[in-house]
């Protein structure tokens, strides 16, 4: 068993868990993520991994509860644990790679991170941040309910600027309105990292490529097993078929085919599904999240 | 006539257990088992031994069963195999110990397989366990994978004496034979799982949910972690797809997805992981694989089509398996294969263009390779297609241990004693010889944890 040793609730529907597995926090890497299997009959649900703490043994995960078996997760308390917890899968980031740095730093590098992927851009501009390396980040939510991290990126980031879909809070607008916004102002740019949804990383890819700043994304797609047996997780990258658990998650978004990926991950959704998500959501259901399908 | 015609075995009828996950076949009662084991010939060259992987002494367990001693017939089998229940369901007994049979020249070969199980399920339902007598040596041995090659080196390896821990990637122990093979042909309760404890019983640990070459690799077990030596047991890997127009479409799965949701994950109980229960479906290929995904997408309520691109003769699955999908309804469409997958407007799956085949000359395989008939394509309609064409070798470990030589399709380079190009490293099964059978798996599990006996030996 997995103990969780703290959990923190984010924002509205999203999670923080400190998880205690020595065996994956011995070795892990930023950009790698986790399995996770909350009891006997659960699914095998893959997180990435948000920060990790060699000496206490744990990793920390953030997650949003989208479906039965995240809100489900979201029931667990400090205390509690997790049957199964398996990593660290797939490849760490290239930024943060020791055997790159002399790379990375002659990069003048923009992390755009949308909703909950904000989770996953933490531990690289932390480890950048370690290694000298100041980023700028722009981090970006739909409302400022939902914005978490402010002040931990605050602290990792050069040059961090929070984004709110409706003006909430800090710069009205998405990323991709803030990232244009900094390189109208003369800043530049020639490495960009992007996790979010899959609609916000299309949209950042789509601006990057006509700014032509190299741009890498880190894809969720649906898993099963996450060690390359069951071919669920495959993308089209270029006119390549890759699989993003053993050659992800972390691709040039620049060869994604995110409208492939985006369809695959609504393979197990329901019309029910999307019916009772659209309910709880209320008001800030714009089916845009890349998890639901949307509203058709 | 009398001992030519082999006892027959209850089955469960086919239009009730195509709508179930029991298992199809019901095993022998001790009196059919017993009238079995009395058509053994007890022949003194047993050809039987020679053709099973493993070297059961099948002629001194038939025996015993036929004076009806079965705890005898189980410790017979005990010396040679972890896994007898496992075997006598999946092992393909009519090309080996049962093909060499010298009853099976005229008439049936004594039904080796079955009375197998029927002695292994026997001892589990009677408490017997497999005796263990060695006394321990010290010497600490990884295993990688909890499959049928690991289980069998590391139960080998547990009876010689070593202290042993398997490191299981995934949640539960077993590889294949709990992801893999369906309930209905093996039970995961009943016969995985009581197995699994069998070789826990040897003083084999097991540690589920580490991913050698990511959690940690080979190297770091043997310099950080004590392990004297490695056996690599980590079984197929990547699932192969055809490279054809439409293959990214929703509702096309690998077998191996579509199997381990339903066995591993058990969507077919219920269990929170979601399975596509589709209405028409088409599986590619002609192994036994392809006969276990076909067999269980027709329980979960699917009108299913084998299309192969060979002929009946080419099927490389089992005959047993091939005619038990016949029985229970699978439908088969030899001779084809599909050229595109048709997609409609949001992504999912319509149909499958397919063409039809001829066969051509003998390829490099033997096998008459298959021919495209020119103009023969038609469309047929389906919501689901299970792509089973084999697997190619995973590289995490591979790619993550040093000196240890892969050949050219990615596979790791082992010798028949089990030894790799990295000293004290051995490795057995699909790893080494790609996609192939539990008893094959077995046999080089067994060789392996000979000769890593072998190395301490000489290095001692």
């Amino acid at each position: 068993m997995y103990p969780i040793t703290r959990k923190e609730k984010l924002a509205d529907k999203i999670f923080l868990m400190d998880v205690k597995a020595p065996r994956v926090a011995e070795y892990c890497l930023p950009g790698q993520f986790i399995i996770a299997k909350i009891d006997e009959t659960g699914e095998r649900i893959p997180l990435t991994i948000c920060d990790y703490d060699r000496e206490a043994g744990t990793i920390t995960i953030v997650f949003q509860t989208v479906g039965a078996s995240t809100v489900k997760m979201a029931a667990l308390e400090e205390g509690d644990a997790f049957q199964d917890f398996v990593g660290p899968l797939g490849q760490p980031s290239e930024l943060c790679m020791e055997e790159n740095l002399e790379e990375t730093r002659k990069k003048k590098i923009v992390f755009i991170a949308g909703g909950v992927g904000t989770a996953p851009v933490y531990p690289q501009v932390k480890w950048l941040k370690e290694h000298d390396i100041d980023v700028t980040v722009i981090m970006g939510s739909r409302t400022k309910d939902l914005l978490f991290y402010v002040d931990e990126m605050r602290a990792v980031a050069g040059q961090l600027c929070v984004t709110t879909d409706d003006g909430s809070y800090g710069f009205h607008g998405m990323g991709t309105n803030q990232l244009q916004a900094l390189v109208d102002e003369g800043q530049t740019f020639d490495w960009c990292v992007a996790i979010g949804p899959m609609i916000m990383m299309k949209f950042v890819c789509k601006l990057t490529k006509e700014l032509g700043i190299p741009t890498i994304v880190s894809m969720n797609p649906i898993m099963v097993d996450g060690t390359g047996m069951c071919g669920a997780c495959r993308l089209v990258v270029g006119d390549k078929v890759k699989f993003a658990c053993v050659d992800g998650p972390e691709f040039d978004g620049h060869l994604v085919d995110f409208d492939q990926a985006m369809a695959r991950q609504q393979q197990y959704k329901t019309e029910e599904g999307r019916a009772m998500l659209a309910l709880q959501e209320g008001e800030t259901h714009h089916g845009g999240c890349g998890n639901c399908g949307g509203d058709e | 006539m009398d001992g030519f015609v082999r006892v027959p075995v209850s089955e469960q009828d086919p239009q009730v257990r195509a709508t179930n996950f029991e298992e199809v076949c019901l095993g022998y009662t001790m009196e059919e088992a017993m009238e079995e084991a009395s058509r053994c010939l007890n022949c003194k060259n047993a050809q039987c031994v020679k053709g099973c992987p493993v070297s059961i002494q099948i002629p001194d367990f038939i025996a015993a069963v036929k004076d009806g001693d079965i705890e005898k017939a189980y410790q017979v089998i005990s010396e040679s195999s972890a896994l007898p229940a496992v075997c006598g369901r999946v092992c393909p007994q009519e090309s080996q110990c049962e093909g060499k049979c010298i009853r099976g020249i005229k008439g049936d070969a004594v039904s080796i397989g079955k009375l197998e199980r029927f002695t292994a399920d026997w001892a589990r339902e009677h408490g017997i366990k497999p005796q263990v007598k060695a006394e321990k040596n010290g010497h600490k041995v990884a295993v990688i994978g909890s499959g049928p090659a690991g289980l069998t080196c590391a139960g080998d390896l547990a009876k010689l004496g070593y202290d042993v821990t398997i490191f299981e990637a995934l949640h539960e122990a077993g590889g294949v034979l709990v992801y893999g093979i369906p309930e209905f042909r093996l039970p995961k309760e009943k016969v995985v799982a009581a197995e699994v404890e069998n070789v826990k019983a040897l003083g084999v640990k097991i540690e589920t949910n580490v991913v050698i070459g990511k959690s940690i690799t080979i190297d770091e077990l043997m310099e950080e972690e004590g392990f004297e030596a490695v056996f690599i047991g980590s079984g197929a890997g990547l699932p192969r797809f055809m490279g054809i127009p439409g293959e990214q479409a929703n509702g096309v799965f690998s077998a191996n997805e579509f199997l381990t949701r339903n066995n591993l994950m058990k969507a077919f109980k219920n269990y929170d992981t979601p399975i596509a229960r589709g209405k028409k479906v088409v599986v590619v290929g002609g192994g036994n694989v392809a006969m276990d995904a076909a067999r269980t997408a027709l329980r979960l309520g699917a009108e299913v089509h084998i299309v192969y691109r060979r002929g009946e003769a080419e099927l490389p699955a089992r005959v047993e398996e091939v005619h038990h999908a016949k029985e229970e309804g699978v439908i088969f469409d030899l001779l084809q294969n599909p050229t595109e997958i048709l997609v409609d407007e949001k992504g999912w799956v319509k149909g499958v263009r397919i063409i039809k085949m001829e066969l051509g000359e003998p390829d490099a395989s033997g096998r008459r390779s298959p021919v495209e008939i020119e103009g023969s394509e038609y469309d047929m309609e389906a919501d689901t297609v299970i792509m089973s064409l084999g697997t190619s070798p995973n590289p995490l470990i591979s790619s993550t241990t040093k000196g240890l030589d892969v050949n050219r399709r990615g596979c790791i380079v082992a010798e028949d004693d089990g030894s790799t190009s990295k000293v004290a490293v051995y490795a057995g099964g699909d790893a080494v010889t790609g996609a192939a059978t539990v008893i094959l798996a077995m046999g080089a599990g067994k060789a392996a944890a000979a000769g890593i006996d072998e190395y301490f030996k000489n290095r001692d």
